[in-house]
């Protein structure tokens, strides 16, 4: 258990008589805070004229919603805390789905809104809502801090709870009278939270019954989720994974945390996963899920998941264990720390069988489409994966390219997969990428969207041209909202409702906002067109027109279990 | 089946409003919600009385947990516990009734509280069966006006209560 009151900063003296908004800097430094992305206005003028002094770099986007989704790619790639700032009223209501993004995917963020002064408060003033009402269930914790003495220590609580435990986006929204305010006395800066202490250790006792479950096992699976990613618990899955030969699912969120390469990976589960890795699923004898939620998008029918295992649910938070599916053996705390005192008690095994039936499944069931005439969207994520040496980091929006980018890219090292898993957020992808380039400089940074997705939030493309942000764009363009078309062909007799939508060239779009443009029709082109666009410096949006009627497989039909998955025109 | 959960929770603004969210988000019942100051100002403490079944009441305990501004949350599943609930009833009586209204009282160990020409007004505490049977008992003569607290509880004695945090 950490300590729930304590001392953040370095510095407790010395700030009486500073303004609000020149402690906000000071504090957003002493967090170790290097960019900060966001809108200005009205209520932020005294935070926005402090800054013009400050050695923080501020990253103007477009919309609230892209600044939201810019800290989050950069947290999600550097695993820092992303921190985004926006004015009162539509300023804010505009973040709200970027914080929806982060929470349910558990991601480090701050985020900081300007409020009307203090004494408008409950007004119904100009710019005025109700903020930390509207956010309350989308963050991690809200405060409404109305005092200049109080603003030190929300930022240091903030950043505290933003990145401990199961993280998440922290919101503070703060008073303009706050911000232009002189501290009248010296500001108390200690942290003091006395009901949060997040569990980091996890139990000696139900470690080793863990252990003992997995020693006596004959089929065991490690289901891993985004936890693993968090907690940098790749290198101790892997060994724990070959030390007893256990195969390794890794969810959306986790894709990378194992290396797809490796005899031992079953890459994807769920819906869109492989077929190796929900057979393995629903015939293991033990199923160790790790830092994974048991999401429905995972579990199919539930009824019936992994119905012969008995489950081991490692998680940092404990209401997500059993609260999906019963849990036999819990384990709460972090999940680095847990496997590390699970690999010792790990027996060395062979599994011959289980082993031997996993390569049946693989070499049966692989991941497959077929070639055409025109460019395959599984064609295009492959050659990406290939030209990048599976190394780039990737974001997408949210349907069918992202189920393509999961299933085709090739997944090696942790942190390179940042997309929307929980909330489903389409339009994620570019600003997310351009949030991660600005934390990965040097580093290839690409979206692989696709053109619903991408029109949503289109016009991040000015703010990448605006900070020569060399992000990439990849445009599965099928003119289609492809995922809900899918659900239409196969479970509404081809009603297309509202999915078609007019095809703009994009590549065009992306030159009128001063980006470079690609657009590409052929399969014999994609490769020279993918290296063009990784050659330029500076960023490119590469529209690929792929085969508009394309299906995502396999699939499991909502309301199925997992064994109950449709091929596609495999079988 | 009824359950009852007791949060110490920190006095500041927003933390009924987190509670309460938390519940209506996660399809949780709240039969009734008490909330009060304790001997520390800077805490206060809500009892909750949720129905639902025991998968239902870990969640629900494990989300006010959560909560940040949860210091500490208390089931009483396993323990023995005192509960309370405090009615004020307005109940009709004319001058000709007025006697046999004040003998129920008594029975029940209420207290009349308030005197007027057509009415009485009668304070009750106990568990929350003996406030539904007086309810039933002065229903004939007809309510006025019934306003209840809701369960507050504490354990009995100084049994191990199952807290976590």
């Amino acid at each position: 258990m950490s300590k729930s009151t304590k001392t953040a900063s370095k510095r407790t003296k010395g700030y009486a008589g500073m303004t609000g908004a020149d402690l906000f800097h000071k504090m957003l430094l002493e967090e170790g805070v290097e960019v900060l992305f966001g809108v200005p206005g009205g209520a932020l003028l005294p935070i926005f004229d402090s800054l013009y002094k400050t050695p923080i770099k501020f990253v103007l986007t477009r919309h609230e919603q892209g600044a939201a989704h810019m800290a989050d790619g950069y947290a999600r790639s550097t695993g820092k805390v992303g921190v985004c700032i926006a004015t009162s009223g539509p300023g804010a209501t505009n973040l709200v789905t970027g914080l929806a993004t982060a929470y349910m995917d558990s991601v480090p963020m701050v985020a900081i809104t300007g409020q009307v002064t203090s004494a408008l408060i409950g007004n119904d003033a100009f710019q005025e809502a109700d903020t930390t009402g509207i956010t309350r269930p989308v963050t991690k914790h809200n405060m409404l801090i109305k005092r200049a003495e109080d603003i030190g220590r929300a930022i240091h609580e903030a950043f505290y709870i933003a990145r401990t435990g199961r993280p998440g986006p922290v919101l503070i929204d703060i008073a303009k009278d706050a911000t232009s305010n002189e501290l009248s006395t010296e500001p108390d800066l200690t942290i003091d939270l006395p009901g949060y202490k997040p569990m980091l250790t996890g139990h000696i006792r139900q470690v080793k019954a863990a252990a003992k479950a997995i020693n006596a096992s004959k089929q065991p699976v490690l289901y891993v989720g985004g936890g693993v990613v968090i907690s940098e618990a790749s290198e101790i899955l892997d060994k724990v994974a070959h030390r007893g030969n256990i195969p390794v699912t890794t969810t959306l969120m986790a894709l990378g945390a194992f290396d797809e390469s490796d005899p031992l990976a079953l890459q994807m589960p769920g819906m869109h996963g492989t077929a190796v890795a929900n057979y393995a699923i629903q015939e293991c004898d033990c199923l160790i899920a790790v830092g994974a939620r048991f999401d429905d998008r995972v579990t199919g029918k539930v009824e019936t998941f992994a119905p012969h295992a008995k489950i081991i649910h490692v998680d940092i938070d404990p209401t997500s264990i059993s609260k999906n599916v019963k849990t036999d053996i819990p384990v709460v705390g972090d999940a680095k720390d847990i496997l590390e005192k699970m690999l010792p008690m790990i027996e060395s095994k062979q599994r011959k069988d289980w082993l031997g039936q996993i390569a049946k499944w693989k070499k049966a069931y692989p991941l497959h489409y077929d070639t055409g005439a025109k460019i395959k969207p599984q064609q295009v994520v492959e050659a990406v994966g290939r030209l990048t040496d599976h190394d780039a980091i990737i974001t997408t929006g949210v349907g069918q390219h992202q189920m393509w980018t999961a299933q085709f890219y090739g997944w090696r090292k942790p942190r390179r997969m940042i997309t929307s898993g929980g909330l489903g957020t389409m339009g994620f992808g570019l600003p997310a990428a351009i949030g991660a380039q600005f934390g990965n400089p040097g580093k290839t940074v690409i979206d692989i969207d696709g053109d619903g997705s991408l029109a949503m939030t289109v016009g991040e493309l000015v703010t990448a041209v605006h900070y020569n942000q060399p992000v990439k764009v990849v445009v599965l363009d099928n003119c289609y909202l492809g995922m809900v078309r899918q659900w239409q062909e196969m479970f509404y007799e081809r009603r297309y409702s509202a999915t078609e939508h007019p095809c703009p060239d994009l590549s065009l779009i992306a030159e009128a906002f001063g980006a470079k443009g690609i657009r590409t029709t052929e399969p014999g082109e994609l490769d020279d067109a993918i290296n063009e666009m990784l050659k330029h410096d500076g960023p490119v949006v590469l529209a690929a027109s792929v085969e508009p009627e394309e299906n995502v497989f396999p699939m499991v039909a909502a309301g199925k279990g997992l064994h109950e998955m449709d091929m596609g025109r495999l079988v | 089946m009824k359950h009852v959960i007791t949060a110490l929770v920190q006095n500041q603004p927003g933390v009924l409003a987190h509670v309460a969210g938390m519940f209506a988000a996660r399809g949780f019942n709240i039969d009734s919600l008490v909330v009060g100051r304790t001997e520390d100002p800077e805490l206060s403490r809500m009892t909750i009385v949720v129905i639902g079944d025991d998968h239902m009441l870990e969640q629900v305990r494990k989300q006010l947990e959560k909560i940040i501004t949860t210091v500490r949350v208390r089931d009483f599943k396993e323990i023995d516990y005192v509960e309370r609930d405090l009615m004020l009833v307005r109940v009709s009586a004319t001058p000709e009734k007025r006697a046999e209204v004040v003998e129920l009282a008594g029975l029940f160990r209420g207290r009349i509280v308030d005197v007027a020409k057509q009415s009485l007004t009668v304070e009750l505490s106990g568990p929350e069966a003996k406030l539904e049977a007086f309810i039933d008992m002065v229903q004939p003569y007809g309510i006025r006006e019934l306003s209840r607290t809701g369960i507050i509880a504490v354990q009995r004695g100084e049994q191990r209560a199952k807290e976590r945090n």
